[in-house]
């Protein structure tokens, strides 16, 4: 069972206080855009076996969002980070390159 | 207007290894707005009637108190007869902040654990480390008791206070007893 | 025969005797004693029969490992199946019985699939019982449900209570041998916090039977100081009788503490499952000694060498009088030389090496006048229920019979395996050990954690190391290195202590026995006790083409019994990977999967039993509620009154009475369930407007409007009447359901979207006690209360006002979903109660009556209002029920807009909502589907729509329903087919979905 740290009241605790919520970082489309960016947008989802941002929420605690890039094979996690960011913080990039040296391109192979 | 009554109307047991007790009611405002804005602290302060708790922690007086929720919500504590009072004079203090303060005394159901055992108690429902040197009087914790969500905090070093939904403040006092069951020390912390 | 002897056990207190039965059968043991030791002490070797042959089966080993000593335990509320002998404290009065025999242990009629053996081969299963496909139901279904499980399934409700711990440290230690033992004094002399979990009831594991010197004193005496030592430490914590289950990812961890398994009646929890999060783990787990694979090893009396050992030194029992050792190790030796040392009979030691020299353990046997036979082997093991000899033949050969011995028990000892479960549970991998013929775990690829860093260590036996001094030493190591990963430092003087080493002889692998084992022989050889597995099963899986070890377990059933292979699976791998002409570690092992040793489902459950299995939701009327007749149906966690009875009238007519009374006269509802989220803020209209299809911004102050939410995808889910309080605040309305979901569904929005937009939302559903009044004398009933003005023109259809009613501070919505006159009315929860007494007495004699959920849905079905969940199904667009006017037209955005725009929801096939009304007056089935024309590719008859609610309309007294149809609003008149599944088919005519009051003249007076 993980062990998941809240940026947002800075309280590290077991996964039952919290609750998944898919992907994070996407982006909204709606109406005016294509039936293609809709598409994209509702139903594609990434499902790497590494890298992998996710959006969660700290449910049995302060409430709030937030955002955790980790890695789905191995469970390490990188950091968590702000839900108020449309792209992972050059900071949280700098760890994942650090300890998965070319994982972006690895998962752009993909 | 009638007397208020709890949801357990004060219901206790001190038949097991410490003792679980309702209390209140007691008055409860929840304050959203941003926590680096001092008109929202300054009105906090003066409807908590206490000095502004770190982050995670509280501060209480007797029945009154300031408690952290999150980076944009408090809880303010007072006895239950000035609740409305003090609620009604939050506007004034707080014309220019974007805040929202709202009544939920008789949403919640308040509790207490008592008893040089009240940590194991907690630690058998509370995925939370209750040790000693990690949880101390005046921290405040929002976490779960058993399937729902919680928050307590201890005024000593051997009473717990809990806040929960009004709703299942049943199960909470029931599941506070099972894990204060007779014979059921842990002997751990 | 097994016996208790005079030299006293290390572990029984024999001056407190302790009775109990073993079926039915009075017998004595004393304090300490495992229900296995005690009962070979009453030389009850034969203790049950395995699964499929039904053969007779003896105690093998003297713990967890345990295959075949399973029994049915205890009786009525703590009868418990399956519970294994060696790991079963004896106490005063237990009761157990042996399983899976008819009629008796000693006379088993299922014995006779024994000699339906060639039948019943690997994959027996899959074989036999395909065909003809007409057996399955009737012949081959009942004799496996007959013949499926080993103990009796429990008929009375556990009596006991169970609880969660939850723990967190900086060491966990499991295993309290002398491994763990140090590895815990290490790491707690470098002030970290640690755990030490230990699975039986003493410390030492086998170090003190094994014996040996350690720092200048004898075993026992090193583990009595170190004891003495922890337990004076403040930040270890010890614990007994404590197994460490499962380790789990970023450092999680198991403990199954059994508190009263040996003391029943103690009273407290009977287990406790330490759920600890521990930052580094170490894993003093042990070795489990393996088996040797010859003909006839499933004989009771047969049995692992070490354990005969244990048995002897620390219970005093010994299992037999005349004991053949068969070995492939030196280790074993130790047995021969207790036994002597006892004053048995050891007859001969069957070593299957050839040693160029004897030296110590070999040397000491020999020098006690023991017959060695070096290079031979056992042939076969005769006798039926009890051992009566062996055959002796060499281990080179194909098991020609050199020399028969009488004797009543075999030790037999294959080599060691350590305990790698736990290392292995979170991914740890493992690496082939040549000299000692056993995997042990890779060090380079331990588990991993939350940081990406190793977090679980392994010590002593466990890690491979098998000499008392490398045991403690590599304990102490993995304590160092646990203490530098978590930046703590041992103090200098500390160091590991130093055992007296024996001198050895290399093991040599032996996985058959004899090495060219004939066929006949190896059809007697067993590998898996419990599930019946034998060295021919697995050989002939892995001819039929199961190679992969994964796929021959599963074929074979090898390992998959409760004991999980303990004894069974590496000797089971090592003859597939004979079988194939395949190295061992190519073949490699299944997954290691937790619990190590099962454990109790209570203790996973905790205090989620009974009354708390899970909460119940409760307003602040349901007190009144549950002692006034209330049938409660759930929704969600909350518990609402489906009906009032009143006597001994049925629900039904129950549910009558109450719509025909709200119509008529008043009715009051618990609607304190409904969610009420409060959003406030400059940008709470702009945020609205786009959580609802309708427009929320421009609704007036004071007002209220019904709205619908859609999710993203355009579907409906949730809806409810929004208020708008203030200039910059609303109070939304959810379903009972929607409360907790709507508001997080809100936030999520806020703060993961538009976080620059400036609102709050507050959940104060529970703040308020709500009561719908409700008839034609509601406005009757509040004017009596008295206080604010209730009339139209103060208080008009769609309006809300806050005042005073009989003294009561109330905010009254006059909002309906009944089709009356209708008033919600919030109250302070704390004041629900009062406030709902004070309107049952002004109600009196306005006919007022409570009613139920049943009653509110016939209400709003003859107004063809639709329900969520009944009418919409995560599949519904507001479109298709015909809600066209709470879809804004002219706001450019909402949630769900650009969904609804996708060309299968444009699509005018789409079903659609109608009201439906049976021809002969009858009520359509629930869900019943609507029959079209023709048939579908499958044969099957076409379907063009479905009911979504159906009830009997008092009021008309009819059935009514509304349902979505193909094209359903232009078929207005058309009858349409429903075939229910009482074999009758239902005729409905397609009707307006609105029964009742088409014009709403009795809601707005």
């Amino acid at each position: 069972m993980l062990n998941i740290h809240c940026p947002n009241c800075g309280i590290t605790a077991e996964e039952t206080e919290f609750h998944a919520h898919g992907e994070a970082h996407l982006k909204r489309f709606g109406p005016g855009s294509s039936d293609d960016q809709f598409e994209s947008y509702l139903f594609m989802r990434k499902n790497p076996k590494g890298v992998h941002f996710e959006r969660w929420r700290h449910q049995n605690g302060c409430g709030k969002w937030f955002h955790v890039a980790r890695c789905t094979m191995t469970l390490e996690v990188f950091a968590s980070y702000s839900a108020q960011t449309y792209a992972p913080p050059q900071e949280v990039l700098d760890i994942i390159e650090n300890k998965r040296p070319g994982w972006n391109a690895q998962e752009d192979a993909t | 207007m009638s007397e208020p009554v709890t949801a357990l109307r004060g219901a206790s047991d001190a038949t097991g290894i410490a003792t679980v007790t309702e209390l209140g009611p007691l008055g409860m405002i929840t304050l959203r707005g941003d926590l680096g804005d001092k008109a929202i602290i300054k009105a906090a302060v003066a409807a908590g009637g206490v000095t502004m708790p770190e982050v995670r922690h509280c501060a209480t007086e007797g029945e009154s108190g300031i408690a952290w929720m999150s980076p944009d919500e408090l809880l303010i504590m007072s006895p239950y007869s000035e609740v409305h009072a003090r609620l009604a004079d939050l506007p004034d203090k707080l014309t220019k902040s974007h805040a929202l303060a709202v009544n939920v005394s008789d949403a919640r159901a308040v509790f207490q654990v008592t008893g040089p055992n009240a940590r194991e108690v907690m630690a058998k429902l509370a995925p939370v480390d209750m040790h000693p040197d990690h949880f101390t009087p005046g921290m405040f914790r929002r976490t779960r008791i058993a399937q729902v969500a919680a928050a307590f905090w201890m005024p000593d070093a051997e009473t717990v206070q809990i806040i929960c939904f009004r709703s299942v403040a049943k199960y909470v006092f029931d599941v506070l007893n099972m894990a204060a069951q007779d014979r059921s020390e842990v002997g751990y912390f | 025969m097994s016996t208790r002897l005079a030299t006293k056990g290390r572990l029984v207190d024999t001056s407190k005797p302790v009775s109990f039965t073993f079926n039915g059968k009075k017998l004595r043991g004393y304090a300490g004693d495992t229900l296995a030791s005690a009962l070979l002490a009453n030389d009850q070797m034969l203790v049950g029969r395995s699964f499929k042959y039904h053969r007779p089966r003896g105690i093998v080993a003297a713990g967890p490992e345990e295959p075949n000593g399973l029994v049915n335990l205890g009786r009525d509320g703590r009868f418990e199946p399956n519970q294994r002998v060696t790991t079963t404290e004896l106490f005063e009065g237990l009761e157990a019985a042996s399983q899976n025999h008819w009629p008796s242990l000693e006379f088993d009629v299922g014995a006779i699939n024994k000699h339906l053996s060639r039948f019943l081969p690997a994959g027996f299963y899959y074989k036999m019982f395909m065909y003809p496909r007409s057996f399955w139901k009737h012949v081959y279904e009942p004799i496996i449900r007959q013949s499926a499980g080993l103990g009796k399934a429990p008929k009375d409700r556990d009596v006991d209570t169970y609880e969660h711990f939850y723990a967190f440290c900086d060491v966990l230690v499991v295993g309290g041998g002398v491994a763990g033992l140090q590895a815990a004094l290490t790491a707690g002399l470098a002030g970290a916090r640690v755990i030490l979990l230990e699975q039986t009831d003493h410390w030492g594991g086998r170090a003190p039977v094994d014996g040996g010197v350690i720092d200048g004193a004898p075993v026992d005496k090193f583990v009595e100081d170190i004891l003495a030592k922890l337990e004076s430490m403040e930040n270890v914590t010890l614990r007994t009788r404590t197994m460490g289950a499962g380790v789990y990812d970023h450092g999680y961890a198991l403990g199954y503490e059994r508190l009263t398994d040996h003391a029943p009646h103690e009273g407290g929890p009977r287990h406790r499952l330490w759920r600890i999060r521990a930052a580094q783990i170490i894993t003093a787990t042990g070795a489990i000694e393996r088996p040797l694979s010859f003909a006839g090893n499933d004989i009771p009396g047969v049995m692992l060498a070490a354990s005969v050992r244990d048995f002897l030194i620390n219970y005093g029992v010994s299992v037999g009088d005349r004991t053949v050792l068969v070995t492939n190790n030196d280790n074993a030796y130790l047995t021969a030389i207790a036994l002597k040392n006892a004053g048995l009979d050891v007859p001969v030691i069957l070593d299957a090496r050839v040693l160029p020299e004897d030296r110590g353990l070999v040397a000491q046997a020999k020098a006690l006048g023991i017959r060695v036979m070096m290079g031979h082997a056992i042939s076969s093991v005769k006798g039926g229920k009890r051992v009566t000899g062996v055959t002796v033949c060499s281990q080179a050969g194909e098991g020609a019979v050199l020399e028969e011995i009488a004797c009543d028990a075999v030790a037999m000892s294959g080599g060691w395996s350590p305990v790698v479960h736990l290392w292995s549970h979170c991914g740890g991998k493992l690496r082939w050990d040549t000299a000692h013929a056993c995997f042990s775990p890779d060090v380079d690829n331990p588990p991993k954690g939350a940081d990406g860093m190793a977090f679980v260590t392994t010590a002593g036996a466990a890690s491979g190391t098998f000499a008392l001094d490398d045991v403690l030493h590599d304990a102490h190591a993995a304590a160092e290195g646990v203490i530098t990963c978590l930046d703590l430092k041992l103090p200098k003087d500390v160091v590991a202590p130093i055992a007296e080493r024996r001198e050895e002889s290399p093991l040599a692998p032996v996985w058959m026995m004899p090495h060219g084992a004939s066929a006949k022989l190896r059809e007697k050889t067993w590998l898996d006790y419990q599930n019946d597995v034998k060295v021919s099963d697995v050989r002939l899986a892995a001819q039929e083409g199961f190679v992969s070890v994964e796929h021959a377990k599963r074929y074979t059933t090898l390992g998959m019994a409760t004991d999980q292979g303990k004894l069974s699976n590496i000797n089971g791998l090592a003859t597939l990977a004979g079988a194939l002409d395949a190295e061992i570690p190519t073949v490699g092992t299944t997954t290691f999967r937790p619990p190590y040793h099962p454990i109790s489902l209570s203790a996973i459950a905790g205090e989620a039993k009974n009354h708390v299995f899970q909460p119940i939701r409760r307003t602040p009327i349901h007190d009144w509620n549950e002692s006034n007749g209330a049938e409660f149906e759930p929704v969600g966690q909350w518990r609402r009154p489906y009906a009032y009875k009143r006597g001994s009238e049925s629900t039904h007519d129950a549910v009558m009475r109450e719509v025909k009374n709200t119509r008529e006269r008043i009715g009051l509802l618990d609607a304190s369930t409904l969610g009420k989220l409060i959003v406030k803020g400059p940008d709470a209209g702009k945020f609205l407007d786009m959580m609802y299809t309708n427009m929320m911004s421009t609704l007036k102050i004071g007002k209220c409007r019904y709205g619908l939410m859609c999710s993203e995808n355009g579907f409906l889910i949730d809806d409810g009447v929004v208020a708008r309080i203030d200039e910059d605040t609303w109070l939304c309305h959810t379903t009972t359901g929607g409360a907790e979901t709507i508001h997080a569904h809100m936030e999520e929005w806020l703060q993961t979207e538009w976080w620059d937009w400036k609102v709050y939302v507050a959940n104060v559903t529970e703040q308020y006690a709500q009561v719908a009044v409700v008839g034609p004398n509601a406005r009757k009933a509040l004017e009596k209360l008295g206080g604010m003005d209730v009339s139209k023109e103060a208080l008009a259809f769609m309006d809300w006002a806050d005042g005073e009613l009989g003294g009561f501070k109330c905010r009254v919505y006059r909002i309906s979903f009944s089709g009356e006159l209708s008033y919600e009315i919030a109250v302070d929860a704390s004041h629900g109660q009062a406030f709902w007494d004070a309107l049952m007495a002004v109600g009196a004699d306005l006919g007022v009556m409570p009613y139920g959920t049943e009653c509110l849905h016939i209400l709003r079905a003859e107004k063809g209002f639709i329900m969520m969940g009944d009418e919409t199904d995560g599949t519904v667009i507001p479109q298709d029920l015909g809600l066209h006017w709470a879809i804004s037209k002219k706001k450019e955005d909402f949630l769900g807009k650009r969904a609804q725009e996708r060309s299968h929801m444009t699509d005018p096939n789409r079903w659609k909502l109608v009201g439906l009304e049976t021809v002969d007056g009858s009520t359509l089935p629930d869900g019943a589907y609507a029959l079209g024309e023709g048939t579908n590719e499958n044969g099957q008859k076409n379907m063009i729509g479905r009911v979504t609610s159906t009830y009997h309309s008092p009021t008309l007294d009819r059935g009514i329903a509304m349902g979505l149809i193909h094209n359903g609003p232009d078929r207005m008149g058309e009858v349409i087919k429903f075939p229910g599944t009482d074999g009758k088919v239902y005729e409905a005519k397609v009707v307006d979905a609105v029964f009742y009051d088409k014009d709403g003249e009795k809601q707005n007076v």
